[in-house]
């Protein structure tokens, strides 16, 4: 074999590798992405479960404490509110709403003995304060998975693959966290 | 942050590699020894037969002054010695395979019916449940592990299963009555970490090497002690096959131990790089370290197999083991690696490893490490309720209070503000909520001057005079009858039945 075979052969070699190569990165930023999608439904599947767990403990608060009627019926509007949300930036103001009058029935309830030793309401407050935390943790876990796509997005050579294949940066889910956290202040 | 698999995965390789080249070599070298002693047999029977009972040719003593190259050539032109070699290592391959598709295929009931786990749904504890699944969020895993409760005082847990789809998280019924719900998440965490880690799939691969690899060379020992009595190699050859004997014996001896030691020190770094992922997934790396704080102070050696250990969150079979031969880190070790994290990150795990440690070598890959960023630290979950007893001494203290002239009003939050007798502020605010509250000024003021009525129909004072210094009898205002001794030195007592007070001087006094 001459030696213009052998260089064409490794010429042919090397595209081979740097197109296994490409492949590869490209396959890896998909399934980053991916995970990126499945967080953020996963943080949409706790909230869906949240707005459905409210009309019960609502129910449940009203036997013992109907006559705080504004308190359960900001917690009702809130619910309603975000479920009818749409777009990103209004479904988190409406779900940071429905924390905040979620947190404040739940300071009144601190109030009712009867209602505080009522075994369904104890089981409704676990899974309440469960979901918030699932819903945190979806968070979280959608915050960690943006994370680590848009670093494989930013750091050479992957970026020149996701430049190509456009790939960008996403967002991550931020909250209002001085609201949030606040606990919620009530005066009568 | 799921570079932490990555990494692991390559020391897997390596590890798994390292017991695989021990396990073909252990394999080879039986098949080789095994082979020389039956081909030497059968070589020997052979050259009877068919030649009658000459001698062999005097040839094995003039390789012998050329050992151990001579030993080395006359075992690999020996193809007795070459087939046995294939034949061991094919056959020690085998044994794995077969061993490692039951623990891959059946693996995850054994364990857990091996450790009388029952599972659980969702009603049976809600709590577990709920927390199990959080965590399952929180790592991302592709669907939530199944629940396993196992009857046990012991506080202890451990997760199973192959591919995250199958794998199961179990926890002993003394842990769900010991932990309140931050530090159960903890726990809970940290066996997801090693499902999210794929520590579970990895340690099946590695404990069914060290299994066969221990199967082998005992099996091969005990054959030997029955041979060894038996039959004494008569072959031509026989220094090289004493040689390889003695080299397999060697070997045999040792590989069991290296392989164990290698398992157990990679099962230890997997203890600690679950427990960052703990962390890293709960954000509150104290709760975890509080838990383990109680496992410690209850530990005490659970019904268990020797198999289940390096699955369970703490070693349950504490007690006799140096570190070296322990599969977990001690536990006080990792108290205070989580205590100093300084936020829930892996690069934070590393530092407090390191510190606590004084090892300069982390325990987490370079690549997380790299990758690896700052998590910032959460609150404690809300305080469990009071328990009864404590509900008790509040009672108590609001009783005393009362007695006290204290005046006490109920906050809609549910605390009860006690005010002093004559405060006279127009307003107190909730220390809890902030609520503002009026203070009712007639009824604090009201105490004191209820409290100066009473002291004014407390019954006058007395005053006795002693008249010597032995025991004396005499009869308080409210005619009380009152004894003192020779010994009472106070300057004054109260009357046993109405209280009042009754100064006690001295006969000479004025």
């Amino acid at each position: 074999m001459s030696s213009l075979g052998i260089a064409l052969l490794i010429v042919l070699g090397l595209v081979v590798v740097v197109l296994l190569w490409v492949v590869g990165v490209y396959n890896g930023l998909v399934r980053l992405r991916n995970q990126v999608k499945n967080a953020w439904a996963q943080i949409d599947v706790q909230l869906k479960r949240r707005h459905d767990l409210i009309p019960n403990l609502v129910e449940t608060v009203k036997g013992y404490a109907g006559h705080e009627r504004g308190t359960l019926e900001a917690v009702v509007a809130a619910r309603t509110r975000a479920v009818a949300a749409r777009g990103l930036e209004q479904q988190v103001r409406a779900e940071g709403e429905l924390s905040q009058a979620l947190g404040r029935l739940l300071m009144l309830v601190e109030s009712y003995p009867d209602l505080k030793a009522n075994q369904n309401f104890l089981a409704l407050q676990e899974e309440l304060s469960s979901t918030e935390n699932r819903i945190g943790f979806a968070r979280q876990h959608y915050n960690d998975s943006v994370m680590t796509y848009n670093t494989r997005i930013q750091t050479f050579p992957p970026n020149v693959i996701a430049g190509m294949f456009g790939f960008h940066e996403l967002p991550f889910f931020e909250v209002d966290s001085a609201a949030e956290r606040q606990a919620p202040q009530v005066k009568f | 942050m799921w570079e932490a698999i990555e990494s692991n995965r390559r020391r897997s390789r390596v590890l798994i590699a390292l017991l695989g080249a021990i396990l073909v070599t252990l394999g080879a070298l039986i098949g080789a020894t095994v082979g020389t002693a039956i081909g030497g047999a059968e070589d020997f029977v052979r050259s009877g037969y068919d030649r009658g009972y000459r001698p062999r040719p005097y040839a094995a003593p003039r390789a012998a002054p050329e050992a151990p190259r001579g030993v080395l050539a006359t075992l690999v032109n020996d193809p007795a010695a070459r087939g046995g070699a294939v034949w061991g290592a094919v056959v020690a391959g085998g044994l794995w395979l077969l061993l490692w598709g039951l623990a891959v295929t059946r693996g995850e009931s054994v364990l857990l019916s091996a450790a009388n786990a029952r599972r659980i749904e969702k009603a049976d504890a809600p709590q577990l449940w709920n927390v199990v699944e959080e965590m399952s969020i929180a790592a991302g895993l592709p669907q939530m592990p199944a629940v396993y409760v196992i009857d046990d005082a012991a506080l202890n847990a451990f997760a199973v299963g192959y591919r995250p789809e199958r794998a199961a998280v179990a926890v002993t019924s003394g842990l769900l009555k010991r932990l309140d719900r931050d530090e159960l998440q903890g726990v809970v965490a940290h066996e997801i970490g090693h499902i999210r880690n794929a520590d579970v799939r990895f340690m099946t691969l590695a404990a069914v090497m060290v299994g066969t690899i221990v199967l082998l060379a005992e099996v091969f020992l005990r054959g030997l002690r029955h041979v060894g009595r038996g039959r004494r190699s008569s072959r031509g050859g026989g220094q090289a096959a004493a040689i390889l004997l003695l080299v397999t014996l060697v070997f045999a001896l040792l590989a069991p131990l290296a392989a164990q030691l290698l398992f157990l020190a990679c099962s230890r770094r997997r203890e600690y790089l679950a427990d960052a992922s703990a962390a890293r997934f709960t954000r509150y790396p104290a709760a975890l370290a509080s838990a383990l704080e109680k496992i410690e102070r209850h530990a005490r050696p659970a019904e268990t197999h020797a198999m289940l250990a390096p699955l369970f969150i703490v070693n349950p079979l504490a007690g006799g083991l140096t570190e070296l031969w322990s599969t977990h880190p001690p536990t006080r070790e990792r108290i205070r690696i989580l205590r100093s994290m300084g936020d829930a990150g892996f690069a934070a795990y590393e530092q407090a490893y390191r510190q606590t440690t004084g090892r300069r070598r982390g325990c987490i890959g370079a690549r997380t490490l790299a990758a690896a960023d700052t998590a910032s630290l959460r609150e404690p979950g809300a305080p469990p309720a009071p328990a009864e007893a404590a509900r008790r001494a509040r009672e108590v203290g609001a009783l005393l209070d009362r007695i006290g002239d204290f005046v006490v009003i109920g906050c809609v939050c549910g605390v009860r503000l006690k005010l002093p007798p004559g405060d006279a502020r127009a307003e107190v605010s909730c220390p809890r909520c902030g609520r503002g509250h009026v203070v009712p000024v007639a009824e604090t003021l009201g105490a004191v001057a209820a409290a100066a009525a009473r002291r004014r129909k407390a019954p006058p004072a007395m005053r006795y005079r002693r008249r010597g210094g032995g025991w004396e009898s005499f009869k308080c205002a409210c005619g009380n009858p009152l004894q003192i001794g020779p010994t009472f030195s106070a300057p004054a007592l109260r009357c046993s039945k109405c209280g009042g007070r009754i100064e006690v001087v001295p006969p000479d006094a004025t």
